[in-house]
């Protein structure tokens, strides 16, 4: 019998050591092994719908041969009988590191930045590396293969996790008695992008968010073209990228907007990204819906933060608590959107934590067909490889699991995994469950006996009447053994073979004196599980509900444009009548319907503004809120970044201004560089996404800088073209004359190679987007209007401008605007001649000003710094009012539609309670396009529902941790407050 | 007839210290100055209307409705009459360009330098400085700052040949950054960059613990050789100075409080306190007034009210907490706002002479100075201006005089100069 088994074993072995057919073997004679093997009695998920019952699997040579209820076996079989249990297949992983040598960080070298590329022969980009290969660093890894199999993976796809783009990944069947020649299954799998740049290599650009994306628009246009045949030199980077063209491409997103944005980077070259997500799908369910790809999910869920310190627990924001309690759902919302998904043990810390994690995803309601198919159909058919992996159809690798029962249940047992038909134990499947209470007789003694715990792990309890007794059980191969210690503490040992077909054992037992004697066991009742854990396991948590955006003070609906009427306010229009007292103003459809006295109300919602203030929504020239990124600072011109591609919409800054009464904003890019990227101009819109905060039909405009930041004359830094202000005037002219001249060749109709930086620069000298340059000195200021005047075209807007009041005259004459600050100055050496009469001399020089903030915190008041405006140079409060709402209007060419109130403008408008330029004066509603995003009793009621809110998921966290959850430390995600010069 | 004379005198006066720029410091005063028809904000939470104020040598000899004039008369009717107003925790004078490393004297380096001392390294000529006054600004502490205890501040007022004449109080305070139980992630390390739990929190305080108390233990020996650091703690165990603390936490401040106390020291004023309106009753049992935070901030935390740092000063006053305001985190040049940061206070509904309070009476008192300034009464001195309307409201802070000690002081600028010069350039003039 035992030589039989150990035959049995053996067989197995050779079975999997698939020796190519066509290489020579010199340590024996050439022999093949064709048996089948047959799994019968099982439960067979052959996919997540396709169920048999009672059926058999069939394999051979690594390969599924057949499966069904009945199958014919051929003579040649071994059967194995697994009645009782069940057979799935193996799970994938389709964005792993396995085997693959990662990148290396390479050192920092302080704030000595490298512009150009280190390779050559390769794109001018080193972060774009479409020619690596993952095989080429690959070595199979038996121990992390080990712990993968162990969580019940059998195939992975793996790549190397660095730079934006990563080249080709390579997919591993997780068989360990084979060779690479048999576990590799694929060695150009898939292609793998990022918004991520490589640690390896120190190329500064792109810094930003913004940046990645305008390198993967152009690198894609340039692929085109170098396909085309137009490069004279070679780019193995484009050749590869053109070469893995047809492969399944897998962006890393890792959170919703970021996979939005390759999304719309991938529609507009015809690629059809398949995303890595971030696990916060849900809180942009029908945009992420609307992007047609599949996911892979990390179920990384948080853990619940120790909120048992009141004054740690302040620093958790909502939304992070929030995020604590509905990130378990994310694979059931996308389930329920039907959008296909993969799951991944991506970051988390080990695939062992992953069942726990899939359990809690299956206990928010994902369905347990939904996550197998999420770990076996799913990322085989992401791949294009359902027909080799994934289920367990004829033809299919045999990797599959045999389990005592449904897989996503908390105490089932995975016993074995196997791989390309070869077996890897987990769990012994012929292990007896002994769990249970018994009563033990030894030595002539009785006792009582518990054993609990994990069936293949038991756990032992001894007592001697009501004595507890110490003792220890090792439970293996069916081979039992207990030692204990009685009330003297001499200790007694028992071993035995548990028999399968009683529930009672018995074998040796040595007493202390060492003498030999046997032991019995009657099992008196059977295992139980906890009351507790079966309780908890079943009911889905409570949860809180989404607010648009996702975040404290955040709207349960998103606010609706309504038919309001303002009675009796004094009505500041920023137009030509200047203040209207005792004026009635109406709101429909969005727009500024009626200004009149005593209009009718109709069904217009009312609103009392005797002693009030109607103004128009201010402003702001000049933002950089409701951002992810400032600058791209890799290089000295970046007009190919756009601020409209990294717009932020869950900044609660945005909600703070609009408590300011703003309602308009230009997000501009940084001044890292002289020239930077374009702006978005944006509408507070707070809920809605960022495309619909940004303008309808924008006017186009594009960051400049001169000056101290240009220079980088504030850090150590000075290796980069300009370092003074006469290099920054031979930039524009180099730019300016380049894009000249591209937009001749293009226009010529000769073949080009497209430039987005060269058509963005094209535009401003064909007066079709317009600059808002940051600039103090008057040198500067004359010298970029004098490039300007070169190009035939004219600088739109000087924002900061602290010494324009000295060329106010100038500035008229080329007709140029200005935004600025109201006092500000003695910040740097640039400003030492800054004067807060600046406003009031270019207004009376006949420049349009706006005053702008350029400042999270002062764009909230704004309204005080137009106030300045009066103390500082006398301006009347009409024109100090106007500095902040037609004028900003005006210079960003959206005067048409907001900036006064006026029939037929947006109904952006807000209601003071006070004089607007007053310090006292409060904005209590404030409203765009007739919705109201900002109400203060309104606010009064979210104050409430935050703080209530807050309140209830502590207590849903002090609770989980009291039932023994694990926790994290809190934390306070903390977004950084920006101006011009973050980096 | 005579009364009107003077009036001219004045105003001739103003002329020619207009042409003079500001850069002369005004002399002292010789002759008595009466100013009549003001509405007097005494800077204590109470006005008189229709007053009439006289100073003579450097101090206010009557004030109240129907004095005797005397001397140059300035008739002021409908303006109003503050006492300067007082800028806390301030570099003013220590910087002169953030960006520029050369004028800049504010951070010594080592982490326990209280022997450090702000007033020597003072520029009483600073542009910044200056452009103080135009606005009411009359008097500022001036106060190092960085590392643990940053050092030793002194008292000035804003109209001085040099440091030694500006000084108003000299040495008045220790200043103790106390540490955070939260740090900040090293984002360059990849670190998120929010707030994480500060594992060595405790650790650092007891370094300042230990530092306290060996300090005061120093100051119990005898013959022990020379220790600037304990030497110059002394003050703050024996009363004569204060122990400025700046904490915004919870925690912090009962840990910065408690352990201040513990080790002897006698007069402990928090600074910051952006979470001090939760503890407003341990504040006044240990006696602790604050210097908050201005309110022209941004929330700490993603949750809290929008409108919490314009009404911060307001919870902690409201609770009976003496409270003045201070921007020590600001640029220097902002502090010209420091009449604003209170009028944001009004908005939220406090009345304006308890705002006034906060950046005249209350920070005198906090400071020790009420004695002779922060507030407008016989026998203090004469420091004080004259605005067109409420000056605590942008649009109508339009000083006509300022007084230090008497003395009639240029509102003249280098920034006026500016404005004037280029005014004449498009004017013609």
């Amino acid at each position: 019998m035992k030589i039989k088994l150990l035959g049995l074993a053996l067989l197995w072995c050779a079975s999997t050591l698939v020796a190519q057919d066509y290489f020579p073997e010199n340590d024996g004679v050439k022999s093949k092994n064709n048996n089948y093997t047959a799994f019968t009695n099982a439960k067979i998920f052959v996919t997540p719908t396709q169920i048999i019952e009672k059926g058999t699997l069939l394999i051979q040579n690594g390969k599924v041969k057949q499966v069904g209820a009945s199958v014919t076996l051929p003579k040649n079989t071994v059967v194995i009988d697994v009645t009782g249990q069940s057979i799935y297949p193996s799970f994938i992983d389709i964005y792993s590191k396995f085997g693959v040598e990662q990148a290396k960080r390479a050192p920092g070298r302080g704030r000595a930045s490298q512009y150009d590329a280190s390779r050559d022969g390769f794109y001018w980009n080193d972060h774009v590396m479409p020619e690596n290969n993952a095989i080429s660093k690959f070595k199979y890894d038996d121990k992390k293969a080990k712990t993968l199999r162990d969580a019940g993976f059998g195939v992975v796809n793996s790549h190397i996790h660095d730079g934006i783009v990563r080249g080709t990944g390579v997919l591993v069947a997780l068989n360990s008695t084979g060779n690479d020649g048999n576990r590799i299954l694929d060695d150009q799998s898939a292609q793998y992008l990022s918004f991520s740049r490589s640690v390896a290599k120190r190329q500064s650009y792109p810094t930003s968010l913004m940046g990645s994306m305008a390198l993967l628009r152009q690198m894609y246009t340039d692929a085109k073209w170098y396909a085309a045949g137009n490069s004279s030199t070679k780019d193995r980077s484009l050749e590869a990228l053109n070469k893995n063209k047809n492969l399944v491409q897998i962006f890393e997103a890792k959170d919703k907007g970021h996979a939005l944005r390759a999304d719309k980077i991938g529609d507009a070259n015809g690629i059809q990204y398949t995303i890595l997500g971030g696990g916060d799908e849900y809180e942009r369910i029908e945009e992420i819906k609307g992007t047609g790809a599949s996911f892979i999910l990390p179920i990384n869920f948080p853990e619940t933060y120790d909120v048992s310190n009141p004054y740690a627990a302040n620093m958790i924001a909502l939304k992070d608590m929030r995020h604590w309690n509905q990130a378990p759902s994310n694979p059931k919302v996308l389930a329920d959107n039907n959008i296909r998904f993969s799951l991944t043990t991506y970051d988390l810390k080990s695939p062992a934590k992953f069942k726990e994690k899939l359990m809690k995803a299956i206990q928010y309601g994902l369905s347990k067909t939904k996550a197998l198919e999420a770990l076996t159909l799913a990322p085989a058919a992401i791949l294009g490889k359902t027909n080799r992996i994934g289920s367990l159809q004829a033809g299919r690798e045999a990797n599959f699991l045999i389990t005592s029962g449904d897989i996503f249940e908390k105490g089932t047992i995975l016993y074995e995994n196997w791989v390309q038909g070869s077996k890897n134990n987990i769990n012994d499947r012929n292990l007896k469950d002994i769990r249970g209470t018994y009563d033990l007789e030894a030595g002539g003694l009785t006792y009582s006996m518990s054993i609990t715990g994990e069936a293949g792990k038991p756990k032992i309890a001894i007592k001697q009447d009501t004595n507890k007794l110490k003792s220890k059980i090792t439970y293996a191969n069916n081979w039992l053994t207990i030692s204990f210690n009685d009330t003297e503490q001499k200790s007694y040992r028992l071993t035995g073979l548990v028999s399968k077909d009683t529930d009672n054992f018995k074998g040796r037992l040595l007493l202390p004196s060492g003498k030999e004697k046997t032991f019995s066991a009657m099992k008196t009742s059977g295992f139980s599980k906890d009351k507790k854990e079966g309780k908890k396991g079943n009911s889905v948590p409570e949860m809180v509900g989404v607010t648009y955006p996702n975040v404290g003070f955040g709207y349960a609906n998103k606010p609706k444009p309504e038919t309001i009427l303002f009675k009796n306010a004094t009505v500041w229009t920023s137009e030509a009548d200047g203040i209207l007292q005792n004026t009635d103003v109406l709101l429909k459809d969005g727009k500024i319907a009626k200004i009149g006295i005593a209009l009718k109300a109709g069904k217009a919602k009312v609103i009392d503004a005797t002693g009030k203030h109607l103004t128009a929504g201010i402003i702001d020239e000049h933002t950089h809120i409701a951002a992810l990124a400032i600058n791209e600072a890799g290089h000295n011109s970046t007009a190919e970044v756009k601020m409209e591609d990294v717009v932020d919409n869950e900044d609660i800054n945005i909600y703070r201004q609009l408590a300011g009464g703003v309602t308009s904003a230009q997000l501009l890019h940084g001044s890292a560089n002289p020239i930077g990227g374009r702006s978005a101009i944006l509408k507070l819109k707070w809920g809605e996404s960022p495309e619909k905060m940004i303008y309808t039909n924008s006017p186009k405009f594009i960051k400049f800088a001169l000056g101290e930041n240009v220079k980088q004359s504030n850090w150590q830094s000075f290796s980069r073209f300009p370092q003074t202000r006469m290099g920054v005037e031979q930039v524009f002219m180099n730019y300016f004359q380049r894009a000249k001249e591209y937009d001749i060749k293009k226009n010529s109709g000769q073949a080009y190679r497209y430039d987005e930086e060269m058509e963005v620069l094209a535009e401003i000298i064909n007066g079709e987007r317009f600059i808002s340059c940051h600039s103090y000195v008057q040198s500067e200021i004359n010298m970029m209007m004098k490039v300007a005047e070169k190009f035939n075209f004219r600088v739109n807007t000087f924002t900061h401008i602290l010494e324009g009041y000295k060329v106010a005259d100038k500035m008229a004459k080329h007709g140029v605007g200005a935004g600025t600050f109201s006092d500000w100055w003695a910040y740097k050496y640039e400003v030492n001649d800054a004067i807060p009469y600046n406003a009031a001399i270019m207004q009376k020089q006949g420049v349009i000003v706006a005053i702008n903030s350029d400042d999270g915190e002062m764009a909230r008041r704004l309204n005080q710094e137009a106030a300045k405006t009066v103390k500082y140079g006398g301006m009347t409060a009409l024109e100090a009012w106007k500095m902040v709402t037609i004028n900003p209007a005006k210079l960003l060419h959206i005067d048409k539609r907001v900036g006064s109130i006026k029939v037929g403008k947006d109904a952006d408008v807000v209601l003071w309670s006070d004089h607007p330029l007053s310090v006292y004066a409060k904005a209590e509603k404030t409203i765009i396009e007739g919705a109201t995003y900002f109400d203060m009793e309104t606010d009064q009621q979210q104050r409430t529902a935050v703080s209530q809110e807050r309140n209830k998921l502590i207590h849903m966290m002090l609770k989980e941790k009291a039932g023994g959850g694990k926790t994290q430390a809190p934390k306070m995600s903390k977004k950084e407050q920006m101006t011009c010069e973050t980096l | 007839m005579k009364k009107q004379r003077n009036i001219l005198i004045v105003l001739l006066l103003t002329l020619v210290s207009t042409s003079w720029g500001q850069q002369t410091p005004a002399s002292v005063q010789k002759e008595a100055i009466t100013i009549t028809g003001v509405t007097a904000h005494i800077g204590d939470g109470t006005v008189v209307e229709n007053c009439t104020i006289v100073f003579e040598n450097g101090k206010i000899t009557a004030l109240g409705q129907g004095e005797t004039t005397k001397g140059t008369v300035i008739a002021a009717n409908g303006k109003h009459v503050y006492p300067g107003f007082i800028a806390p925790v301030k570099e003013l004078g220590l910087i002169e360009v953030n960006a520029v490393r050369a004028s800049n004297d504010s951070d010594e380096i080592g982490e326990m330098i209280p022997h450090v001392r702000s007033l020597v390294a003072y520029n009483a000529e600073s542009k910044v400085v200056e452009s103080m006054r135009p606005n009411g600004v009359l008097l500022g502490q001036i106060t190092p700052k960085g590392g643990r205890i940053s050092g030793t501040s002194s008292i000035v007022q804003f109209d001085a040949w040099n440091w030694e004449d500006a000084a108003v109080k000299v040495d008045d305070g220790i200043h103790l950054h106390w540490p955070n139980s939260f740090r900040r992630g090293r984002w360059w390390l990849g670190e998120p960059r929010g707030l994480k739990p500060n594992k060595d929190y405790q650790k650092q305080v007891d370094k300042v613990s230990e530092f306290l108390t060996s300090a005061a233990a120093y100051g119990n020996g005898k013959g022990t050789s020379l220790n600037p650091a304990f030497k110059a703690m002394q003050g703050v165990f024996q009363g004569t100075q204060k122990l400025y603390i700046y904490a915004d936490g919870e925690k912090e401040i009962i840990d910065a409080i408690s352990g201040a106390k513990n080790s002897g020291v006698s007069d402990i004023v928090l600074v910051g306190g952006y979470h001090a309106y939760k503890i407003t009753d341990f504040l006044k049992e240990n006696n602790v007034p604050v210097l908050v935070q201005y309110t022209h901030n941004l929330p700490s935390l993603a949750d809290d009210d929008y409108d919490l740092p314009y009404k911060l000063p307001k919870l902690l006053m409201d609770a009976g907490v003496l409270v003045a305001l201070q921007n020590n985190d600001a640029s220097n040049f902002q502090t010209r706002n420091l009449p604003f940061y209170a009028g944001q206070v009004v908005g939220q509904g406090m009345d304006k002479e308890k705002a006034l309070q906060m950046i005249t009476g209350n920070t005198a008192k906090i400071l020790g100075i009420d004695a002779t300034y922060g507030t407008l009464a016989v026998g203090k001195s004469a420091t004080l201006f004259i605005s067109e309307g409420d000056a605590l409201d942008m649009r109508t802070n339009q000083l006509t005089h300022a007084f230090i000690d008497g003395r009639n002081v240029s509102l003249e600028t280098h920034q006026t100069e500016l404005w004037k010069r280029y005014l004449g350039k498009y004017e013609g003039k």
